[in-house]
C-alpha cells in the first residue's frame, strides 16, 4: 500500500518543490481512468459511476455538475476515500490512491452540512487537521490565525459552532479544510444551505480564495449558475457518466449533446432534416416545413436527421414579416431584466425567446402579438448525436 | 386624583368568572393528579419525617432527633452493607457501561453483519425477562459451575442485568449522531482510534453518562437477584434493610432509606447539571 504524505508535511522537506503555479499546465492533479462504482449486488445493483475518465489540472477550479443522482457526489466521496471504487484507477499527482485510506490522503473536504465538531471551538476545529499531522504548536497557531483571517472569521475564534450562523459555519468549514494545505480541496455543494445573496457573495470569495491559495478545488454542485460563474472547467455528469468536460463557455455555447444543452441553461430543440451538403453552414427542413440555415460544424458526413439547438437569448424578435419566420406570442414570463416568451411558429414545440429589457422605449409584448422571429444561422447549431 | 394600589392587579380574576379552559383541563383531573402525586410521594415524605423521630415506635411522633442517623452510621453491619452496595454498583456500572458502549458502537457503526437484528434483540431481551427468573437462573448457574467469588458473584450478576439499561441511552445517542462528523475527522488525518477518542466518544459522553447512571441506580436498588446470589458476608444495603424489617421496623430503617434516597437525588441532580447546556451531536 502506498503511503502518501499530506502536502503540508511534504513541502518543508522539499524546499525546492515547484509551487502550484509553476506546476500548472504540467502534471494533472487528478487523473480518473474508467472509474466504476456499483452499490448492491445482483438485480438490485445500482451503478453510480459507469466508467468515468478525465483529468483535473493542477491549480484548477473544477466543477462536477449534474442533477441529483448523477454520481457527482459518489465521485467526490471516492476521491476523499469515503467510498471504495468498484473498478478503475484514481491518480493523485501520479500516485494511485484507490487503496489509500481516507486519513492518509492529502485531500480535505468541505461538507454540505459543514460537519463542524460541535464540542470544539472555531480555532480548535481549524487546528484539528494540523494537530493530527503532529505539526509544531507555534506553526499550528500561526496557520489557524492565517486561515481564520482568510475566511474573515478571526473575531469568532473562541466561539462554538452552535453560536455561529450558517454562513459563518461555512467559512469555518472552509478554513478547517484548507488549514492542512491539502493537494486537492473537495467541496460538496457547500453553498446549497445558504440564502441567495450570501450564496452569490460566497461564489466570488471561493474563487478568490482558490486563486490565493493555489490549491486545486473540486466543487460539486447541481446549480448551473454556480458552475458557470466560478469554474475554470466543468464536467457535466448524468447517470454515472461524464457527458462533457470543458470551460464554462464551451459547455454553454457548444454543448456536446442534448443532455448538456438542456441541463445547462434553457434551450430550444428543433427536429429537422439536412437538405444541403454537409458544411460549416447547412440548410435544414424542420418537421413543420420551415427551411432554416444552421451551423453544421458538428454534423457528421452523410447525416440527415438532426436536432437543432438554439439558446433563447440568441433569438431576436422583429416586427411581423421581417423575421426568418412569423410567429405568435403564446406565453410571457416577466423576469424584470428580461422577458421569457414562448412563440408558436408552427413547430411541435414553441420557440423559447429571452428578450432583454434594455431599451427604455422597447415595445411591451402581449400574449397573442404577431412577431417576426430572427434565427442567426451561426447560433442555430446542429447537435452531436 | 386616582391612586392605583399596585398590590391589587388592575383586572382581578373573579371567582366564578368564565375562564377559557386550557387543553386537557378536564373537570376533576387536577384533583386526580394531586391524589396521584400524594399517593406517590406522601409515603416517602412520611418515611423521611419519621427518620427524625425521637422515640422508637415507628408511627408515634415523640420529638425531633437525629439519633437514628447517628445509630446508622455507628452500625458496622450497615456500613459494611453500604460499602458492598457501592463496590458492586461501581464495578457493575463500569463493566456494563463499557460492554454496552462497545455493543452500541458495533451495532451503529460496525456496518452490516449477519445476525445484526438478532444481536440487538438478545442485548435488550433481559429487560423483558421477569427478574425472579433471572435470579433463579443465575443462582442455579453459579452453583452448577461451582463459582464462588463472594462479592464477585454479585458483581457478575449485576453486570449482566445492567448491560441492557446502559445500552439503551448509548445506542439512542449514537443513532442520532451525524456520521459525517467521523468522516470529517478521518478526512482531517485522524486515525480510527483518534477519531473515536476525539470525536465519537466526547459526543457520545452524555449517552454513556446516562447509561452509567441508570446502571448504577438499578444496581444499587436491586434486591431479588442479590438476595439469591449473595453469600452471608456479601449483603448489600437493600437486602440488609429487608432483614432489618423482618426483625421489626425501627426508625433506623427510615434513616437508612432516607440516606439512600438522598444519594439518588444527588446523583440525578449531578447528572442533570453535567449534561445540560452541552451541544448536541446534530447541532450545526
Amino acid at each position: 500500500m502506498t503511503r502518501i504524505q499530506p502536502a503540508a508535511t511534504v513541502t518543508p522537506l522539499h524546499p525546492a518543490a515547484p509551487t502550484a503555479v509553476e506546476r500548472s499546465g504540467g502534471e494533472p492533479a487528478v487523473v480518473l481512468e474508467n472509474v466504476c462504482k456499483t452499490y448492491g449486488r445482483g438485480a438490485s445493483a445500482v451503478e453510480a459511476l459507469r466508467g468515468v475518465s478525465f483529468d483535473i489540472r493542477d491549480n484548477e477550479f473544477f466543477t462536477l455538475l449534474g442533477p441529483s443522482g448523477c454520481g457527482k457526489t459518489t465521485l467526490l466521496r471516492a476521491l476523499a476515500g469515503f467510498e471504495h471504487v468498484s473498478g478503475g484507477v484514481i491518480r493523485l499527482f501520479g500516485q494511485d490512491i484507490v487503496d489509500v485510506p481516507t486519513h492518509k490522503r492529502p485531500v480535505n473536504t468541505v461538507f454540505q452540512s459543514y460537519s463542524l465538531f460541535p464540542h470544539m471551538t472555531v480555532s480548535e476545529n481549524v487546528a484539528y487537521g494540523l494537530r493530527r499531522l503532529r505539526r509544531p504548536a507555534d506553526e499550528i497557531r500561526t496557520t489557524v490565525a492565517e486561515m481564520l483571517q482568510l475566511v474573515k472569521m478571526e473575531r469568532f475564534a473562541d466561539r462554538l459552532p452552535t453560536q455561529l450562523s450558517g454562513g459563518q459555519q461555512q467559512r469555518v468549514a472552509l478554513a478547517r479544510a484548507l488549514a492542512p494545505h491539502p493537494k486537492v480541496l473537495l467541496l460538496d455543494e457547500p453553498l446549497s444551505a445558504l440564502d441567495l445573496k450570501l450564496r452569490q457573495a460566497m461564489r466570488q470569495e471561493l474563487k478568490q480564495i482558490q486563486a490565493e491559495t493555489a490549491i486545486t478545488f473540486i466543487f460539486v454542485t447541481h446549480d448551473q449558475d454556480e458552475a458557470l460563474s466560478m469554474s475554470d472547467r466543468i464536467a457535466v455528469m448524468s447517470e454515472g457518466q461524464v457527458q462533457q468536460v470543458g470551460t464554462p463557455t464551451e459547455i454553454y455555447e457548444h454543448p456536446a449533446n442534448r443532455f448538456v444543452a438542456g441541463f445547462v441553461g434553457d434551450a430550444n430543440f428543433i427536429e429537422a432534416e439536412i437538405t444541403s451538403p454537409i458544411g460549416a453552414e447547412v440548410t435544414c427542413r424542420t418537421k413543420g416545413g420551415l427551411d432554416l440555415r444552421a451551423n453544421g460544424a458538428k454534423a457528421r458526413p452523410g447525416q440527415r436527421s438532426v436536432t437543432l439547438f438554439l439558446r433563447p437569448e440568441k433569438v431576436r424578435l422583429a416586427p411581423k414579416g421581417q423575421g426568418t419566420v412569423d410567429g405568435q406570442v403564446e406565453t410571457i414570463q416577466y423576469l424584470g431584466n428580461a422577458c421569457l416568451m414562448e412563440i408558436g411558429i408552427g413547430e411541435a414545440a414553441p420557440v423559447l425567446v429571452s428578450e432583454r429589457m434594455a431599451d427604455v422605449d422597447q415595445p411591451r409584448r402581449a400574449v397573442g402579438d404577431r412577431v417576426g422571429v430572427v434565427f442567426d444561422p451561426r447560433a442555430l447549431q446542429v447537435l452531436e448525436e | 386624583m386616582v391612586v392605583r394600589d399596585n398590590t391589587i392587579p388592575a383586572v382581578a380574576p373573579r371567582l366564578g368568572e368564565k375562564k377559557r379552559r386550557a387543553f386537557g383541563e378536564v373537570p376533576g383531573l387536577r384533583t386526580l393528579a394531586f391524589c396521584f402525586l400524594a399517593f406517590l410521594y406522601l409515603p416517602i415524605g412520611v418515611l423521611v419525617a419519621y427518620s427524625f423521630n425521637d422515640g422508637n415506635i415507628v408511627m408515634v411522633w415523640t420529638g425531633f432527633s437525629t439519633d437514628w442517623y447517628v445509630k446508622v452510621f455507628g452500625n458496622a453491619d450497615i456500613r459494611k452493607a453500604a460499602l458492598n452496595s457501592v463496590i458492586v454498583a461501581v464495578s457493575a456500572t463500569a463493566i456494563a457501561t463499557t460492554c454496552a458502549t462497545l455493543a452500541a458502537l458495533a451495532l451503529a457503526r460496525g456496518g452490516a453483519f449477519r445476525g445484526k437484528g438478532a444481536t440487538l434483540g438478545i442485548i435488550t431481551l433481559p429487560l423483558m425477562v421477569p427478574e425472579i427468573v433471572t435470579a433463579v437462573a443465575t443462582l442455579v448457574f453459579f452453583s452448577s459451575i461451582g463459582l464462588n467469588l463472594g462479592l464477585g458473584n454479585v458483581i457478575i450478576a449485576h453486570t449482566t442485568f445492567c448491560i441492557p439499561f446502559a445500552f439503551m441511552p448509548i445506542r439512542a445517542r449514537l443513532e442520532g449522531m451525524d456520521t459525517t462528523l467521523e468522516q470529517a475527522s478521518r478526512d482531517l488525518y485522524a486515525s480510527d482510534w483518534e477519531t473515536f477518542r476525539l470525536v465519537t466518544l466526547p459526543l457520545l459522553m452524555p449517552g454513556v453518562l446516562a447509561g452509567a447512571m441508570l446502571s448504577f441506580v438499578i444496581s444499587m436498588d436491586d434486591f431479588i437477584i442479590t438476595l439469591m446470589v449473595a453469600g452471608a458476608g456479601d449483603t448489600t444495603l437493600p437486602v440488609y434493610i429487608y432483614s432489618m424489617i423482618r426483625q421489626g421496623i425501627t426508625p433506623e430503617v427510615n434513616a437508612v432509606s432516607s440516606i439512600l434516597l438522598l444519594f439518588s437525588i444527588v446523583m440525578v441532580t449531578a447528572y442533570w447539571f453535567t449534561t445540560r447546556q452541552k451541544p448536541g451531536p446534530n447541532a450545526h
